[in-house]
């Protein structure tokens, strides 16, 4: 029966003893550990979040990096095909320009040339005919000395003539 | 090999250490029974008895026929004879009693606290205010609490921003307070337990290091404070405290005007009854379990030690017989004691939160 009922005295010194060490530790104790630990979970909560923004970040950058590296490629590709064709398009340019100066300066060598010798032809046929006028004259001259020869060499010259003139024609 | 040699040891042991114990065991029950000094034998009841309840001095050990114990003050108020202060160690010279103030008998229902003897004969008890062995351990636990999460409290007051990593002893005890933190307090009050969680959180304490203390064999454990129902009066009466002064409007209305058909509370206020009868069946559900569990695991170690000395006092066969056996079995309660008491001091906390958080309770919006 004594275990089971309850004693005032004791219950006066438990009320203090317990009563003090509650208020010690309801002030000074257990809201301090908590309220520090709350902090930290607190803060190690935002660095995991920030340490995973700062990789998706790194992320971003990485892509960003190689998307640029990529389209400076394209454009060094493009740039090169464009300056390739570009120099194609000069060479052709140049070469058609070329052939046709060339064409037409060759065009003008042959016509001068043609005309050159043309004109040389007619020279030596003038040069010629005179000459042959000349020594014909001569010759004429020392044959024709009578009548008879005379009248006997213009018919044969005649002859002669109209044949060639058959034949150059 | 080395498993060997602990059995070994373990049952020269348990053969050596009873004999011993039996006599330092018959030597002090002879002196402290100047009544029955002249019986033989082991009385089992007297051993349980002086270790469960309360007494005014504290005994701490024998030696030889030389007690040592410590002296405390013992506070009388009586009508007859005003107030009496003097130390415990007056009634043991003076054989348990001193002036008009003689000890209880064991079958009195205040067995062992003193009674004043009226000049017409009868014994009448007087007002006890004294600082018993319960106190003195009560307040020694409540010093050994103190210091233990102060201490450890020191570092994190340092450290108030979380920055830091604090030492091994403090993380056990972060540990620990988290626990019942994050487990018991948050999910069970709801959203007001900041304001209860310090109370929360010294009761585990309190009742865990009270329980782990009476295990220690000696001073200054040894003493079982939660298996008295004094401190488990006082611990439940407070969890009673911060559920009704602190609770809600809403959590009388549900008592005095539950959601319930008219005619369960109407005419007759039936519901009404019972819910007013819960108010009070919590806290004492609440006393009982705690002083039942520590009090049984108390007295099942208590009665396997007696075994010894009943068995050594038929015959020197079944006292070393009795010897392994208890040895074996008070082995197998010393750790689930371990057990039980954090256990218990759990079960305790958590539900002083279940109930505290019920009468936290806002009104339903629908």
């Amino acid at each position: 029966m004594a275990l089971l009922l309850p004693d005032g005295g004791l219950l006066f010194w438990t009320l203090i003893s317990f009563g003090i060490v509650f208020f010690l530790l309801a002030k000074f104790g257990f809201p301090v550990i908590t309220k520090s630990v709350e902090k930290r979970r607190e803060f190690v909560q935002s660095s995991l979040e920030g340490a995973k923004e700062a990789q998706i970040k790194l992320l971003n950058l990485k892509q960003e990096g190689d998307a640029l590296i990529e389209s400076a490629n394209n454009e060094q590709g493009k740039i090169l095909r464009e300056a390739a064709a570009e120099r194609d398009k000069i060479i052709k340019v140049a070469k058609e320009q070329a052939s046709i100066i060339a064409k037409k300066e060759f065009d003008d060598a042959k016509l001068q040339i043609a005309k050159e010798r043309d004109e040389a032809i007619l020279n030596i046929r003038r040069e010629v005919a005179m000459l042959s006028c000349d020594i014909a004259e001569k010759i004429l001259r020392e044959k024709l000395s009578d009548k008879q020869t005379q009248m006997e060499f213009i018919e044969k010259m005649l002859g002669e003539m109209s044949r060639q003139n058959k034949l150059s024609n | 090999m080395g498993k060997k040699i602990y059995i070994l040891v373990f049952v020269v042991v348990c053969l050596i250490l009873p004999v011993n114990l039996y006599s330092n065991v018959n030597t002090s029950l002879s002196e402290s029974n100047v009544h029955d000094d002249k019986e033989e034998g082991v009385n089992v009841q007297e051993i349980i008895f002086d270790h469960i309840l309360d007494s005014y001095e504290w005994h701490i050990t024998t030696f030889g026929h030389k007690h040592i114990s410590i002296p405390l003050p013992v506070i009388l108020y009586s009508k007859h004879s005003g107030w009496h202060i003097f130390l415990s160690n007056k009634l043991h010279k003076n054989g348990g009693s001193y002036k008009n103030f003689y000890p209880a008998p064991i079958d009195h229902p205040r067995a062992g606290k003193l009674l004043e003897k009226m000049p017409d004969g009868t014994f009448v008890r007087p007002f006890d205010l004294s600082f018993t062995k319960m106190s003195l351990s009560v307040l020694l636990n409540s010093i050994l609490l103190a210091i233990l999460i102060l201490s450890v409290a020191r570092w994190y007051r340092k450290h108030l921003d979380g920055s830091g990593v604090p030492g091994k002893f403090a993380t056990a005890i972060e540990f620990v307070v988290m626990m019942v933190e994050d487990d018991i307090i948050k999910p069970c009050v709801g959203k007001n337990y900041k304001k209860f969680s310090p109370y929360l959180l010294t009761v585990f304490f309190f009742i865990l290091i009270s329980n782990l203390m009476s295990l220690v064999p000696f001073f200054p454990g040894g003493v079982g404070i939660t298996a008295n129902m004094t401190i488990t009066m006082f611990l439940a009466l407070c969890t009673f405290i911060a559920v009704n002064i602190f609770s809600t409007r809403e959590h009388w209305r549900e008592i005095l005007w539950p959601d319930v058909p008219v005619m369960l509370k109407a005419p007759i206020p039936l519901m009404q009854v019972i819910e007013f009868v819960g108010i009070f069946t919590k806290p004492i559900a609440l006393m009982i379990r705690l002083f039942a569990n520590i009090l049984g695991g108390h007295m099942a170690m208590l009665v396997l030690t007696s075994l010894i000395f009943i068995g050594f006092g038929v015959g020197k066969a079944m006292g070393s017989s009795m010897t392994f056996i208890s040895v074996f079995f008070n082995t197998f309660m010393s750790v689930l004691e371990l057990l039980v008491a954090f256990l218990q001091a759990y079960v305790f906390t958590l539900l002083s939160a279940v109930f505290i958080g019920n009468a936290q309770i806002e009104h339903h919006t629908q």
